[in-house]
């Protein structure tokens, strides 16, 4: 009943954020595949008067002259088998093609850098509540809550002027050095992982001031329940007590705050991306907006959607394995 | 009130950035020409000087002017948009909360379905379909906006909730006030501090919002909005080119709005939960 529940949510979602993306553009008078031979138009190719006959048979490919409703079924069955038609740009590639293409990279950053901002965050945020935990540890931890308002790209601007520009220390942009072939040797993943770490450390710091804001309100918060007292009272260790009573009961709502978050770390790494002009869906996004390729944009933008609240409900759907209490609350 | 400003630090300096940010802003809009703030007014590439404190981009643009301009065209997008998702917020929380019943369910449901996605991204989908002729300031702070009302509604409804729950209502309401005169002399003047960090929140977050869509390239391309900024820079290859100072500039300009932002909104959240503070 609660899984049919939370699928049902995720259908709901999808189906809304599809909505919107199909209605909106149809709202305004662009007509994506009018300005995209427009702009070939401008840069020569041929004349202006032939631009309507092919505006109208592509159109007619694309399904743009059936009706509203019609296509808006067509739409709707298309994101949710995951077809999100054709790149106008980069044609005869799909979208979902030059999403697969460019993937990788995104999932690498944002796994890496996701998981390592949850547990460094956590424990600093931790760290700054525990009143065990000497003057300058807390004071330390506590200044961290300040990366809380400084977004990833403006650190990512601010890394590569310091680390790249003035120390020349790491590159500058891009996912390896220009000249090196892709190949799976020692060195080119070396070089890749050289390129990855200014990005990631830009993602890392970005999001951990959130972790550590919330992580030490939770900590505050469960220092005066019973059990933490009751266990200070049966005379353990402290350490056990950080680790066993304090870390692991202020860490349960930060998991479904974990699971909320998503679309904001999938939104920074997107533009990180950008600004590193690393080959993930950032880039790819970034290009279609250039380019007019209006498919592909909103492609990218459903597909994370769905991304984003498959994920949500399979953290709650876990969420009872961590909390024994949830579970009993549901049986 | 001074002795409330030294307890409450992050107020307290939120503030200063935030006074600091407006006299820069205020005194830099007396003193400069705005032409300079457009392409072809001054000599391109050059770097910071005493002539031109930020220095110059590749197009010919005073950057100092155009960090001038690009702070207040800022400040309006956030301004505009943070008032409108606050007062939708507020309305809305209100109407659910107090009138509950089927309305409130359908508000709530709406809320819910909206929030998992990522605003981001419709936002771009919302900017990309506008003709990129059409996109101005005001534009710009709509896009913001129309998809921003769904975390201030949650809050304020939430917080009428409990307050209607109060003695201080029950009273009110045997003493014979209506609903209007509940909400508006009872309820409304204890939520202004929620409402205050509500609307702090909703400016961070069209500032935010806006700065990245014009990152990507989806600002209002003439403007010299700190985002437009930036992206002309990465487009231009601004570093590898050796112009580190055009996309630095509106980067610490930027860090400077959304730290103060965030400052505040921390202090303002102490203020409005008390049980934070007394913890310390």
């Amino acid at each position: 009943m609660f899984v049919l529940k939370r699928l049902l949510f995720v259908i709901l979602v999808v189906w809304s954020a599809s909505t919107i993306t199909f209605f909106i553009p149809r709202i305004s008078d662009i007509n994506p595949i009018r300005e995209r031979f427009a702009e070939l138009a401008r840069l020569g190719g041929f004349s202006a008067g032939e631009l309507e006959t092919i505006v109208a048979s592509y159109s007619k490919a694309f399904g743009l002259d059936k009706p509203l409703m019609q296509q808006y079924f067509d739409y709707i069955g298309g994101v949710m088998t995951l077809d999100f038609g054709v790149s106008l740009n980069k044609f005869p590639k799909t979208v979902l093609m030059l999403i697969a293409e460019s993937l990788p990279w995104t999932i690498g950053l944002i796994l890496v850098t996701t998981i390592l901002s949850f547990v460094i965050g956590n424990l600093v945020g931790a760290l700054a509540a525990w009143p065990l935990s000497p003057r300058w540890v807390r004071g330390i931890s506590t200044s961290f809550i300040l990366f809380q308002g400084v977004p990833p790209v403006l650190l990512a601007i601010l890394l590569i002027f310091f680390v790249a520009f003035k120390l020349n220390i790491l590159p500058i942009a891009g996912a390896y050095s220009i000249g090196t072939i892709p190949d799976f040797t020692f060195e080119f993943i070396l070089d890749v992982l050289r390129h990855q770490i200014l990005p990631g450390i830009a993602l890392i710091f970005g999001s951990l001031g959130t972790w550590v804001l919330s992580m030490r309100g939770m900590g505050i918060t469960i220092q005066g329940e019973d059990y933490v007292v009751f266990a200070e009272h049966k005379g353990l260790s402290s350490y056990t007590i950080f680790k066993d009573y304090y870390l692991r009961n202020a860490l349960l709502p930060q998991v479904t705050a974990f699971a909320l978050a998503l679309g904001n770390v999938i939104t920074s790494a997107i533009v990180v991306e950008t600004i590193f002009g690393l080959p993930g869906l950032g880039f790819v996004l970034i290009t279609a907006i250039r380019s007019n390729d209006f498919l592909v944009i909103y492609g990218i933008v459903l597909f994370i959607t769905i991304t984003v609240a498959v994920l949500m409900a399979l953290v709650e759907l876990l969420y009872p394995l961590l909390d024994p209490r949830v579970r009993q609350g549901q049986e | 009130m001074i002795n409330y400003l030294k307890r409450n630090i992050s107020l307290t300096i939120g503030l200063g950035l935030l006074i600091f940010l407006i006299l820069f802003t205020v005194h830099g809009l007396l003193t400069i020409e705005f032409k300079q703030a457009y392409p072809l007014a001054v000599r391109p590439k050059q770097p910071p000087s005493l002539k031109y404190l930020f220095g110059t981009d590749f197009f010919g643009r005073d950057l100092y002017t155009a960090m001038v301009v690009g702070v207040w065209q800022t400040a309006i997008i956030g301004l505009v948009a943070g008032a409108a998702g606050t007062i939708i917020g507020i309305v809305l929380g209100f109407i659910s909360a107090y009138f509950s019943g089927l309305i409130d369910l359908v508000i709530k449901f709406i809320c819910q379905i909206l929030t998992p996605i990522p605003a981001f991204l419709i936002q771009v989908v919302i900017a990309s379909s506008i003709d990129k002729r059409d996109v101005t300031i005001i534009t710009m702070a709509i896009v913001v906006f129309l998809l921003s009302w769904m975390a201030p509604t949650l809050v304020i409804r939430s917080q009428v909730l409990s307050m209607r729950e109060r003695q201080f209502v029950a009273v009110a309401k045997l003493s014979g006030m209506n609903s209007l005169e509940i909400i508006f002399k009872e309820i409304f003047p204890n939520l202004l501090p929620f409402i205050a960090a509500a609307f702090v929140a909703q400016v961070f977050q069209a500032v935010f919002a806006s700065f990245y869509l014009a990152v990507i390239g989806l600002g209002p391309l003439r403007e010299p909005l700190l985002g437009n900024t930036i992206w002309a820079a990465q487009s231009q290859s601004a570093f590898f080119n050796g112009w580190w100072w055009w996309p630095v500039g509106p980067s610490l300009a930027m860090i400077l709005i959304l730290g103060s932002l965030a400052l505040i909104n921390m202090g303002l959240d102490e203020m409005a939960n008390p049980r934070i503070r007394n913890k310390e």
